[in-house]
């Protein structure tokens, strides 16, 4: 037969990604973004060099690389953020798995959802500090109450996340599922999970950055080694450049463990025609 | 045969999508059902696809009641509902993952080939242009060999040359397959071009109201005097259905009686 593949204006594939001009902006991007702190720091450095500011407070960027530099040289530094990253690890670890749990859950069976979701909510409207006293009344002051306080923490964002997600999947995809007749479970495989991952990991980016949020509070109120210690001493011995160094440091471990999880996950959500990359 | 008795669907809130449907339709025959929006013709196709209930009636397919989505019923819906997540001849495999990998894919390539979209099997749906989605659905819906296939509105959002072509493509599929047809339409040319039968909606409750027979010989010409003929009856029949059935007042609405 004849009658396949006459078209007339409708072979053209609609997007074609123009990759080079895209990566060339993409640096160009990059290099304007680093140009507001360069500036801010050199213009500090200059200031502090030439007599116009003490530097004593706000110690300039030499300084800072110097006691960076130190701190790691020493080895003293990765100890610190292997106890950070441990922490929210497994903090995030739990909290995420709980999360998702209890969102996929409290979607799928409305019994659940209407026994459960109000409690849920009114815990969440507790700020996760407040826990604080009481985990460590109940856990001591070591690692239990700190990885507790950053599961809790991680915990809501991501249970909203997943059950929204649940809860906002296309009717007319579901319908794609009934019509070809598909099981409960098979339905669950091939459409609700595929359909609510973009949202997840969306909630999960969310549930990382606050778990590097409470890893904080959580050092603060009492360690012998993390990033947040090392912020603790610095106040406590006037070392402003430790400080800061504490800070660039969480700055770039969080940065970096944020890329990682994308850089992991975004194989799984390639199919999106979103601009997830620039967010 | 699919066969369709005194079938009526009320909804929750007290609408009577459609009251007391009767319709057979043999083997292999395509029917075109026509009406304004609203007089139920979308709730018919649910109804026979089992995605919804009837409050009353039966639908049978070769005396086998239809109560839920039917292996032998297919259908294609107003919009590609495509998975996003889902390469293009993923799509088209959706519904027949039972079968072995090697006919599945000898399946899924040939229902391409035939919507023209042979080149396209890696693609994601997003990179499709509207009439390409449409063609992928088509074929997803062929794949699984039903023996009825049902067709909402299913080019209603494309040009008229893409729609055309379309019609192609689905004839093609048709004659491969033959299955029994209901596609729904509000395009008048799409009928003629398409259908053995036409039948008309009547709105508020929803019913059958007049059947035009298309019995022209295909591929069909819709310049020939025969479609020309065919598409004013239809319209004629469309007319009268748009008139209250009690036509005591029919006399003063004769002539210009459309708009």
């Amino acid at each position: 037969m004849s009658v396949t593949t006459v078209l007339s204006d409708d072979t053209e594939p609609k997007a074609v990604p123009a990759r080079r001009s895209a990566l060339l902006g993409g640096g160009a991007r990059l290099a304007l973004g680093l140009l507001l702190p360069l500036i801010l720091a050199l213009g500090w450095e200059a200031a502090v060099a030439a007599g116009l500011a003490s530097g004593r407070l706000l110690p300039p960027p030499s300084r800072v690389g110097a006691a960076l530099w130190t701190l790691a040289a020493s080895g003293e530094l990765w100890i610190h953020v292997e106890a950070t990253l441990i922490r929210v690890g497994l903090g995030f670890a739990f909290g995420a798995g709980a999360g998702i749990l209890a969102g996929a859950l409290t979607a799928t069976l409305p019994t659940l959802r209407w026994l459960v979701d109000p409690s849920l909510q009114a815990l969440r409207a507790v700020p996760s500090l407040a826990w604080v006293p009481l985990f460590i009344l109940w856990f001591g002051i070591l690692e239990t109450p700190k990885v507790a306080l950053i599961a809790v923490g991680v915990f809501f964002p991501v249970y909203i996340g997943v059950a929204g997600a649940i809860a906002s999947v296309d009717r007319k995809l579901v319908e794609v599922g009934r019509i070809f007749r598909l099981s409960k479970v098979a339905l669950a495989r091939r459409i609700l999970l595929p359909a609510v991952l973009p949202a997840t990991l969306t909630a999960l980016r969310t549930g990382l950055g606050l778990g590097f949020l409470f890893v904080v509070a959580a050092e603060l109120m009492g360690a012998s080694e993390g990033l947040g210690y090392l912020l603790l001493d610095g106040q406590q011995f006037s070392k402003p450049d430790q400080i800061l160094a504490a800070i660039i440091s969480f700055a770039v471990v969080g940065k970096a463990a944020d890329a990682g999880l994308v850089a992991l996950t975004s194989p799984l959500v390639r199919w999106q025609d979103t601009a997830r990359e620039t967010l | 045969m699919l066969s369709i008795q005194s079938l009526s669907k009320t909804y929750a809130d007290g609408t009577r999508a459609l009251e007391g449907i009767d319709l057979q339709m043999p083997n292999a025959e395509i029917v075109a059902l026509i009406g304004g929006s609203g007089c139920g013709k979308t709730t018919l196709l649910r109804l026979i696809a089992g995605l919804d209930r009837p409050s009353a009636g039966d639908i049978a397919l070769d005396g086998e009641p239809i109560t839920g989505p039917h292996p032998g019923v297919g259908l294609v819906f107003q919009e590609p509902r495509l998975l996003p997540w889902l390469s293009v001849a993923e799509n088209v495999g959706f519904g027949i993952d039972h079968l072995p990998r090697r006919e599945r894919r000898e399946r899924v390539t040939h229902a391409l080939e035939r919507v023209g979209l042979a080149e396209q099997t890696g693609r994601w749906p997003r990179e499709l242009s509207g009439g390409q989605q449409q063609r992928v659905s088509i074929a997803r819906a062929f794949v699984a060999n039903p023996r009825v296939l049902l067709l909402d509105e299913p080019f209603s959002a494309l040009d008229a040359f893409t729609r055309k072509d379309l019609h192609r493509h689905l004839l093609a599929l048709w004659e491969e397959v033959r299955p029994t047809v209901l596609i729904v339409t509000h395009d008048v040319a799409e009928a003629v071009a398409l259908a053995d039968r036409a039948i008309v909606m009547r709105p508020r409750p929803g019913r059958l109201d007049d059947t035009v027979a298309l019995p022209m010989r295909r591929p069909r010409d819709p310049a020939a005097p025969t479609s020309e003929a065919a598409t004013r009856n239809i319209l004629a029949a469309l007319d009268h259905s748009l008139r209250p059935r009690d036509a005591s007042r029919a006399p003063e609405l004769a002539g210009g009686s459309s708009f």
